[in-house]
């Protein structure tokens, strides 16, 4: 996800990468990381920290003041079998929950114009 | 190209979500139009569904079962016979610019099973948990990407060149693109999303050192989509905890 500060909203980080801040520590899934309690001041996330605990990349572009902070490491790309909580705009813009399908099968299909 | 199978299988309780991974919507919007399907077609400009679900190339399938979990990772998917590539055919490659005849020579030899991929998924709308193809969600995990730091870090830089591209600074997103084409070589997604926005053809150009026709000769067209694993879960397979390198809980703690 792109950063323009080190210091993140709890809610953001989990819809962008999955990860939830819980008492336990960073969650996912089944899967719960420990965080010392530095990571989570005033209920925002310290990235450096977090990223470290999570291996997570972070790198920064000077130029721009951007950071990019990517997904885990160490493991595969799924951390969890749970469907991610998807919410993206349709062709006429109007946001669609993945979730909204619960009860039926769905075949998700990545595709691209180029 | 999905519709028809979605026609078919929709009152038998399957849902198809298409998600166009595109910088640029605009470029996906005449497709989706000239479709006019039925089931949601989503745009993801960032490439969030690429990240969260490891895909490398497209088009890719998941399935989710009806509480929400995944049934299989992303996996080369397709319907059938795709009449666009199709018609590319019966060209006359002699009558067009070198790296175009190349790009159609190369596109011709890949391999993409439809039938196989249809077959599986038609028996899992009927069985599914049942399915001998519906996996169970240790093995889902286990047979999704592998993402070692180098992948990761292919992700952020990928991220990175996106940003900047949106905002309007072309040339400085090339430098992360680039980057991450360098530490996950094997990521089409990537590469022709880059490739795309400088060449809609993907031909040879000042800012990559690589173009689909030249990368693609390089692996051979016959791997550019990796064969189907359509196995059943052993059933004696380690939990994902098991497995070496897996996520962070087991390896930090």
């Amino acid at each position: 996800m792109i950063l323009t500060s080190l210091d993140i909203d709890t809610a953001e980080l989990e819809r962008r990468t999955g990860w939830s801040i819980q008492p336990q520590g960073a969650c996912k899934g089944d899967v719960c990381v420990p965080l010392s309690d530095g990571v989570v001041p005033s209920g925002r996330v310290s990235v450096p920290e977090l990223a470290e605990r999570l291996r997570m990349p972070l790198l920064r572009d000077e130029t721009h003041g951007l950071w990019a902070l990517g997904p885990e490491s160490g493991g595969r790309a799924l951390t969890t079998a749970a469907a991610p909580d998807l919410v993206l705009p349709d062709r006429q813009g109007r946001a669609f929950a993945l979730s909204s399908l619960r009860g039926r099968k769905v075949l998700l299909v990545a595709w691209a114009s180029w | 190209m999905w519709q028809a199978l979605r026609t078919e299988l929709h009152p038998h309780g399957l849902e198809i979500v298409t998600v166009a991974l595109d910088v640029d919507p605009e470029s996906a919007y005449r497709f989706i139009d000239q479709a006019a399907p039925d089931h949601p077609s989503l745009i993801d400009s960032a490439h969030i569904v690429d990240e969260l679900l490891g895909i490398v190339n497209v088009p890719n399938g998941v399935w989710i079962d009806e509480q929400g979990v995944l049934a299989r990772p992303a996996e080369p998917a397709s319907p059938g016979r795709n009449p666009t590539l199709d018609s590319l055919m019966s060209i006359d490659t002699s009558t067009l610019p070198p790296h175009l005849a190349d790009t159609l020579i190369e596109a011709r030899k890949i391999k993409l099973d439809h039938e196989s991929y249809v077959v599986a998924l038609r028996d899992w709308v009927t069985n599914g948990a049942a399915s001998p193809y519906a996996l169970p969600p240790d093995e889902v995990v286990r047979r999704s990407q592998p993402r070692p730091l180098e992948v990761a870090t292919a992700a952020a830089a990928f991220e990175l060149g996106q940003e900047l591209h949106r905002r309007g600074h072309p040339s400085d997103a090339v430098a992360w693109f680039r980057e991450a084409h360098r530490l996950q070589p094997d990521n089409w997604t990537y590469k022709r999303q880059a490739w795309s926005l400088v060449d809609p053809l993907q031909g040879p150009t000042d800012e990559y050192e690589g173009y689909w026709a030249k990368d693609i000769k390089a692996i051979g067209a016959e791997n550019y989509y990796p064969p189907l694993d359509l196995s059943p879960a052993p059933r004696d397979r380690p939990t994902a905890s098991d497995v070496p390198g897996s996520p962070p809980s087991a390896a930090a703690d």
